[in-house]
């Protein structure tokens, strides 16, 4: 009897202690509150919508303000922001959203249709100098609007809470541009009070304000409590330190002195920092939209001969090269990484071959070899792969000398014609600015990116996948949207017979946060917002 | 000589020539004494997860980051900056020595406006300059040295400029000039012999900075370009594994100060046998 | 006074030159501002209105005069990368590197003045041996080495001291150390050699002679008369310090204009570029000034010209 007494309340007792370690945590147990430090080394430029266009601003833009559209968090699905619903007619060619009332500045006004025109038309005024303007040449009135600066006849708003944009010729990726920051929208009064400054002082309807800026030191952000998605943000303050070397980052992080190493993992530390077990739920890794490739200046002999092009290709080892990098990457066979819509699992590409390359220059004509130049910008690990690449060149007869200048150098000396035979692309590599293959087609590799001081380093221009592109981006109704992928991924695969790229490697994106700082599924691993969403992520020590 | 004499007699100075030469050797010998070539990417340079490996059986001194021999890699740099240094610095005291010796002899406008761009020179931050010279040029050994020469000359020219001054008011110059003695042989008989100490020792002294710039230039990602190896672009290439893989940064770092204080040591001491009163701030 | 004047003048007309030679080598770089701005997506258009806006289309000349208009007014143009006033970074970021510069200085006087006093004290003896050798060693060593040695002993291996950043005394001293070092080696042999010579003078025989204690004798007489050729030099380690910024705050993180600078020749930040460069010759040319000016009230023999 004792016994059977004694024997119950044990397992009781064991089954008591034992549910605690049971229950898995639920998304009501996110507390609002709590802060975070991220670091970054460089200076943030500006939180200008309009203007800032760099990886570490990006996603901080996107907390500060909002667009019409917005991605679903850890992933890259459309999903209404400001715009309530919105409705797309059936030529494509107009567009019509709904605004949610009640949204505010973080000055108090109300948000209203006036200040969407108001938004747009600043990024397309020349007089902005937005890097975004160009992608929203679709809009009826552009042009124009362009040499008038006085109203984009394209946007209208009908009332207080509609805003209908119509096109001049259909654009598939219309619905990404009004999730893009250069679409955000900002208030009029405190634009044209700050002029210039604005980027500095922002104010927009996001989740974050912000509420101090020492240049060069850090910047403060905190919780919007008007923000019109309640529940959002969960942290109450983010602190970005500035001036951070990412090495040093890392060891305070590990030190818990900081809670994300905004510049990710250096190489130097990544195999002692992923192989630690303690490690293993505060590294993420996932794909980006991400990818490393070697452009061949085809207006330059003998870069001219698509034998050569194909035998550079064939050349390079690319398992040895994502070795280098400590498996950060997979091996890349085509221009679109495997994260994109288009991207052809079937497809082989160029296998390594140095001897079948060596056998192409002999048929080019060039059995000797030849020698060249390779650009690569000099913050590691990017100099070393440009080693690894020039020592496989050399294997099969071509002498590539290597440049290794600053990012800005590198890019001006592909925008000139006759300025690179050869750049990696590594720490340029072009990140998909929303995720549409048309995005890796038009700026990188179509004949209107083949100009003085534009981005097709290959100078690489075919007027029939040129054609195809603009089919393409015409395929607007959503029903298509495979057959558009599939579209888009041949003109891809066939881009690749001429070679003007040979893709290496798709790196992933890795972030590293403390222990103290969580987030539901996906939120260091999203896609758009790198290296975290900043909305999204919640403070587990929060009282 | 007696000047070499006075140097063996001097314990660290002796010791900062046994290591030049030692260093010179290296160099000249390197394709020799070297165990691998330093730009091959060695296919077991690298553990399986891409990392650089320690000091091995095989790899005396360890691999670095794309799995190239430290000790061949050491070695061979010593090429590299051994002709940098030498070659900025010979530049820039066969320059400085020019302005100098122009502007103290010849004094008057000419004289003032050579010592004004010395003053100019002064004026810009020497590696700001340096490193804005490098990104226009086509990278090489002898543009780097050149670049290095332009931010060490003006010293040179100072105490050149205010050796001339004094010796040219001396009076057996005047007595040589009313004489009617030319120019050209009061010059290389009167003014240069007494100048050729100062040249000595600043052509010592003068290939520490050197060595030490061209150290900082490659640094900073703009001296010599890799993959040749020079002790500097090494430090540079490997400079965030200084806690991981400490190895890789202070051996080559190592090396250049060593280096640097031999040349430090010789020319001190041939300061103080040849003319003591250069002492003061170099 | 006529010299002082005369100074300016010409300190004012090598600042000229400076501005005048780096604009010119940043007009030979081989990037454009007008598409760095514009961003990769413009087309050649909307390339030239940037252009245009920015006054990059006019000829070098009047690119040049409209750019020394605008400084007369305090207006250092706006950074094309970042788009605020050029004034505004740099005034933000300067008091950061003047500390770091005066803990620069002090640890240079610190480790100069002690080293070299006492091995003067102790001439021809071990320690003096070895610490003339010491000097010249941290005088050889770069500062990076410097910078990283320290960093991963006192910062990762024994943890005393932060790692990188900026707001306390303890952040500031591995920084200032580093870029002390080499200051501090060259005054410990300066300060040895004036010493030695102030030992000789007759004004300390005699006040040995009277009696007065050893330390007194030192820290009254031997020291400040020993220090004086320094104090002369100090106005010159601004020049070495505008260089050695680059490397240390790069090394430590610590948000001064040498971190800005390096930055801005990264990015081709040319208004960045140019302010830094004459704010640094600014400080360089008033260092030399004020050396040059000290000089004389130490060494009468000197005389300004």
């Amino acid at each position: 009897m004792m016994k059977k007494l004694v024997m119950s309340v044990s397992l009781a007792a064991l089954m008591l202690a034992a549910a605690p370690l049971a229950t898995p945590t639920f998304a009501q147990d996110i507390k609002q509150g709590g802060a975070m430090i991220v670091t970054f080394k460089d200076d943030i430029s500006t939180l200008d919508p309009a203007i800032g266009y760099d990886w570490k601003n990006w996603s901080m833009i996107k907390s500060v303000f909002d667009g019409l559209l917005d991605y679903k968090p850890g992933t890259t699905e459309i999903i209404p922001d400001l715009a309530e619903s919105y409705d797309v007619s059936k030529d494509g060619l107009t567009y019509t959203f709904k605004l949610r009332h009640g949204v505010k500045f973080h000055n108090g006004r109300e948000m209203k249709a006036a200040d969407v025109k108001y938004s747009l038309e600043r990024t397309c005024n020349p007089d902005t100098q937005s890097p975004g303007a160009g992608y929203y040449g679709a809009i009826k009135g552009f042009d124009d609007f362009q040499k008038s600066k006085k109203d984009l006849a394209g946007i209208t708003t009908p009332d207080d809470y509609t805003v209908k944009i119509e096109l001049a010729h259909p654009d598939a990726t219309m619905l990404h541009l009004m999730a893009l920051n250069f679409s955000f929208v900002v208030p009029k009064e405190e634009v044209e009070k700050l002029g210039p400054d604005f980027g500095k002082h922002p104010v927009g309807t996001g989740a974050f304000k912000v509420s101090e800026w020492t240049s060069g030191q850090k910047i403060v952000f905190e919780r919007n409590k008007d923000y019109y998605n309640k529940g959002l943000p969960h942290l109450d303050q983010i602190t970005f330190e500035i001036g951070q070397e990412p090495v040093v980052a890392l060891l305070r992080l590990q030190k818990g002195e900081i809670d994300i190493a905004g510049d990710g993992i250096p190489p130097a530390k990544y195999v002692e920092v992923t192989q630690d077990p303690a490690n293993k739920d505060l590294v993420t890794i996932v794909d980006q939209l991400q990818t490393g490739y070697v452009s061949m200046n085809v207006t330059m002999p003998p870069f001219d001969k698509v034998e050569v092009r194909q035998a550079v290709n064939m050349a390079i080892n690319k398992d040895r090269i994502v070795k280098l990098i400590n498996n950060r990457a997979v091996p890349a066979n085509q221009p679109l990484p495997p994260a994109m819509p288009g991207y052809d699992k079937s497809y082989k590409g160029y296998a390594y071959d140095p001897d079948g390359a060596k056998a192409l220059l002999a048929k080019a004509g060039l059995s000797d070899g030849f020698t060249t130049e390779l650009y690569v910008q000099n913050v590691d690990p990017n100099p070393r792969i440009a080693q690894a690449i020039q020592q496989d060149l050399a294997k099969i007869g071509i002498k590539a000398e290597l440049k290794s200048l600053d990012q800005g150098n590198v890019i001006a000396a592909g925008g000139k014609k006759d300025g690179a035979p050869m750049i990696w692309s590594g720490g340029m590599a072009w990140i998909a600015d929303f995720p549409d293959p048309s995005n890796f087609y038009t700026a990188i590799l179509g004949c209107g990116g083949a100009v003085d001081g534009g981005w097709n380093w290959a100078w690489y221009c075919n007027k029939d996948l040129d054609a195809r592109a603009d089919q393409a981006n015409a395929m607007t109704d959503p029903a298509q949207a495979d057959a558009r992928a599939t579209a888009w991924g041949k003109i891809f695969t066939d881009l690749m017979k001429d070679a003007p790229w040979a893709p290496v490697f798709n790196e992933k994106a890795i972030t590293i946060h403390s222990k103290r700082v969580a987030g539901p599924n996906g939120v260091f691993a999203d896609p758009i917002h790198i290296p975290v969403n900043y909305d999204e992520v919640y403070a587990t020590d929060a009282q | 000589m007696a000047v070499l004499k006075a140097l063996f007699q001097r314990k660290l100075a002796l010791l900062g020539l046994i290591v030049i030469t030692v260093v010179v050797l290296a160099a000249i010998f390197a394709p020799w004494i070297a165990p691998f070539p330093p730009e091959v990417q060695l296919d077991d340079g690298l553990d399986d997860l891409g990392a650089p490996l320690g000091p091995t059986a095989k790899y005396l001194l360890g691999t670095d980051t794309l799995g190239r021999d430290l000790l061949s890699r050491l070695i061979y740099g010593a090429q590299a900056t051994l002709i940098v240094s030498l070659l900025a610095n010979g530049i820039a005291v066969l320059f400085g020595t020019f302005v100098g010796v122009a502007a103290g002899y010849l004094r008057g406008w000419t004289g003032a406006v050579l010592m004004r761009m010395t003053d100019l020179m002064t004026a810009f931050p020497a590696v700001l300059l340096a490193i804005l010279l490098a990104t226009m040029f086509h990278q090489g050994i002898w543009i780097v040295a050149l670049i290095i020469s332009l931010v060490n000359w003006v010293q040179v020219a100072r105490v050149v400029y205010t050796q001339t001054t004094s010796l040219a008011e001396q009076e057996f110059i005047t007595a040589e000039k009313s004489l009617g003695a030319g120019f050209g042989r009061i010059l290389l008989r009167h003014i240069l012999p007494h100048l050729v100490p100062t040249i000595i020792v600043y052509g010592t002294l003068g290939i520490a900075t050197t060595s030490l710039t061209e150290a900082t230039l490659s640094f900073l990602g703009v001296g010599v370009q890799p993959p040749t190896p020079s002790w500097g672009n090494m430090s540079n290439e490997n400079a965030a594994y200084f806690q991981t893989a400490p190895w890789l940064v202070f051996f080559p770092g190592g090396c250049i100060a060593l280096l640097a204080l031999s040349f430090n040591l010789v020319g001190d001491a041939l300061r103080d046998i040849l003319d003591p009163t250069l002492r003061g701030r170099h | 006074m006529g010299y002082i004047l005369r100074r300016l003048i010409q300190s004012l007309l090598i600042l000229i030159g400076v501005s005048i030679i780096t604009f010119a080598i940043l007009f030979a770089l081989p990037n454009d501002p007008a598409r760095q701005v514009a961003g990769r997506t413009a087309s050649p258009s909307q390339v030239e209105d940037v252009r245009h806006q920015l006054g990059l289309d006019l000829p070098l000349p009047a690119q040049y005069a409209r750019y020394i208009a605008k400084l007369a007014h305090g207006d250092l143009g706006r950074s094309y990368i970042q788009r605020t006033q050029v004034s505004e970074l740099i005034g933000a970021r300067l008091p950061a590197s003047l500390l770091l510069m005066l803990g620069a200085i002090v640890c240079e006087l610190l480790i100069g003045l002690t080293i070299g006093t006492v091995a003067a004290l102790r001439r021809n003896t071990g320690f003096d041996q070895g610490a003339m050798v010491g000097a010249l060693f941290f005088v050889s060593m770069p500062q990076f080495l410097v910078g990283y040695a320290l960093l991963y002993v006192f910062g990762a291996w024994l943890g005393w001291l932060p790692l990188s950043g900026y707001g306390s005394f303890r952040h500031l001293i591995l920084p200032a150390l580093t870029l002390g070092l080499l200051g501090g080696g060259w005054y410990a042999r300066m300060m040895r050699s004036s010493t030695i010579e102030v030992l000789r003078q007759d004004y300390v025989r005699t006040a040995r002679a009277k009696g007065l204690s050893r330390a007194r004798i030192v820290l009254v007489h031997v020291v400040p008369n020993g220090l004086l050729p320094i104090i002369a030099m100090i106005g010159l380690d601004i020049g070495y310090f505008m260089s050695g910024i680059v490397v240390v705050e790069s090394v430590f993180g610590w948000p001064g204009i040498g971190q800005l600078t390096w930055q801005a020749i990264n990015q081709i930040d040319i208004p960045i570029i140019m302010g830094v460069t004459l704010v640094a010759a600014c400080a360089i040319v008033l260092g030399n000034l004020l050396a040059d000016l000290v000089a004389p009230l130490i060494d009468p023999r000197i005389k300004l010209k």
